[in-house]
């Protein structure tokens, strides 16, 4: 889902302009753009801590046409939740493999720190110019992590309008992802067994695949001033549980973990989660760059909803303070979303999940906290300076903090907030 | 449906229409701190981590591959 916009054409109706502005590359065609980059991510309490070096190199071959390539390195440590909520009890649990096990003290949220992963993922963009006032981007994608694989294509067509004004944007993307988690693919709300015991599994491996179109305007409004709205929809087909969080069964009066009657020996009061096969996105996108004297105001506004009852709003706003030779750039952003209607705090023995059979009577459940109500708050301050004319080094760091929703919840049981840190440092060079 | 999708559109052009600047108008729009995306980095990172974090995607392009994020 990353963007696939890169510098250079990112307005696609100021493209022209750029290349007057740079008349000797277009001429020659040999300027090579490259970007480097390192994000440095922490979580707060020991969660998700990520390394992830990117470089991107981009280069004009003469009349319009050009070729961006993108290389990134993600390596990922940490715990993460894995859906059971914290207790008055402390809680035992099995890893993924299921060799091992881990125990959570009471009132603490259950995390499985089996976690570690690297990603690598390349992406490769071809811009041919069609003729004068329209382009056509060919785009391929693919990235492999441990447990994961996924490759895809897209291809997007712009034309100007209106002196070059005005750009329309249609395109569509395909992805084809294969997951084939850790200990084989668990079976929808069957039991998590204590270690080295068969585990409930089925198969190595699921496939989803992901599909995406956009239209999009840009317009230019004014000498000061751009604007895009951009409308997306996506169709996401096969495999969507996360394969590694679980559900806590409780009984409905005393709110502890408990086993149904007929449990068989071994099994614990967690069962595996199990969302829809099927996935319909949209979102509405507006975004503008507006110039004041010497600063630029980049703001942006993103409307989202999906059949799984998730309506979201992302307002993104950025501040390029001009200094002499160098720039400041604050940044604020805030997320609001609602629950998935099939996010579940938990199953309730009796009423979800019958408490002889253990037949689980909801069509499907998840306390995934990423499917909860939530609000991300952002803040982030970034310092940039040219070094030369064609190279310049920039640094910024970002306070993130997630606040999940607990209404409802039971004191005791409710899900902490995320605090996360970003730190990043960027080079660029042209030559 | 269509023919209100073609008046949307032609609205939408015939609006933008009054728009727009001329050609010798346009040295703030092609400075690079006028591009819609003011960071490709920054963009790319942040997609990536708030892909992983929330259950919002899209609106801003297609494409660019999917993770097994946790």
């Amino acid at each position: 889902m990353q963007l696939r916009n890169i510098k250079g054409r990112v307005s696609l109706a100021t493209c022209s302009l750029l290349q007057v502005a740079t008349p000797l590359a277009q001429a020659e065609g040999s300027d090579w753009d490259i970007d480097t980059a390192f994000l440095y991510y922490s979580e707060s309490d020991n969660r998700v801590q990520a390394a992830e070096p990117a470089i991107y190199a981009g280069r004009n071959l003469g009349e319009d046409n050009r070729i961006d390539l993108r290389l990134v390195v993600d390596v990922l440590t940490g715990a993460t939740p894995n859906g059971a909520h914290a207790s008055t009890v402390p809680q035992t649990f099995t890893t993924p493999s299921g060799s091992g096990s881990y125990t959570t003290p009471a009132g603490e949220t259950p995390l499985d720190d089996s976690f570690h992963d690297t990603r690598v993922a390349g992406a490769a963009d071809w811009t041919i110019s069609l003729d004068r006032l329209s382009k056509l981007i060919l785009g391929i994608n693919a990235s492999t992590e441990y447990d994961y694989m996924s490759a895809g294509i897209s291809a997007k067509y712009t034309r100007d309008f209106n002196n070059r004004n005005t750009t329309l944007t249609a395109g569509i993307a395909y992805n084809n992802d294969t997951i084939s988690p850790v200990g084989g693919v668990p079976i929808e709300f069957a039991p998590m067994v204590q270690q080295n015991l068969p585990l409930n599994r089925d198969g190595a491996s699921e496939t989803k695949t992901i599909s995406d179109f956009i239209i999009g305007v840009t317009q230019i409004v004014n000498r000061k001033t751009i604007i895009q709205l951009n409308y997306t929809f996506g169709l996401t087909d096969g495999y969507q549980n996360d394969p590694y969080k679980i559900v806590t069964v409780v009984d409905p009066v005393t709110g502890l973990p408990t086993l149904p009657a007929m449990a068989a020996t071994g099994d614990l009061p967690y069962v595996y989660e199990k969302r829809p096969d099927s996935r319909q996105r949209n979102a509405l996108f507006f975004n503008s760059a507006h110039h004041l004297t010497e600063d630029v105001i980049h703001f942006s506004y993103r409307y989202f909803w999906d059949d799984w009852g998730i309506n979201s709003h992302t307002l993104d706003l950025r501040y390029r303070y001009q200094l002499a030779s160098s720039y400041l750039m604050p940044h604020v952003r805030y997320y609001s979303q609602d629950a998935a209607d099939f996010y579940t705090h938990n199953l309730k023995l009796g009423t979800d999940i019958d408490a002889a059979t253990g037949t689980v009577s909801k069509q499907y459940a998840s306390n995934d906290y990423r499917l909860a109500k939530s609000v991300t708050t952002t803040l982030g301050l970034k310092y940039g300076i040219p070094l030369s004319n064609n190279s310049e080094i920039s640094m910024r760091g970002e306070l993130i903090q997630q606040a999940i929703s607990n209404d409802g919840v039971p004191a005791g049981e409710e899900t902490p907030d995320l605090d996360a840190l970003v730190l990043q440092l960027n080079y660029s060079l042209t030559w | 449906m269509r023919s209100v999708l073609l008046l949307t559109i032609v609205t939408l052009l015939a609006g933008c229409s009054s728009m727009g600047v001329e050609p010798w108008e346009r040295d703030l729009l092609a400075k690079d701190s006028m591009q819609l995306v003011p960071d490709y980095f920054d963009n790319f990172y942040d997609e990536h981590i708030y892909f992983s974090k929330e259950a919002s995607s899209g609106g801003q392009g297609v494409g660019g591959g999917g993770c097994g994020c946790n």
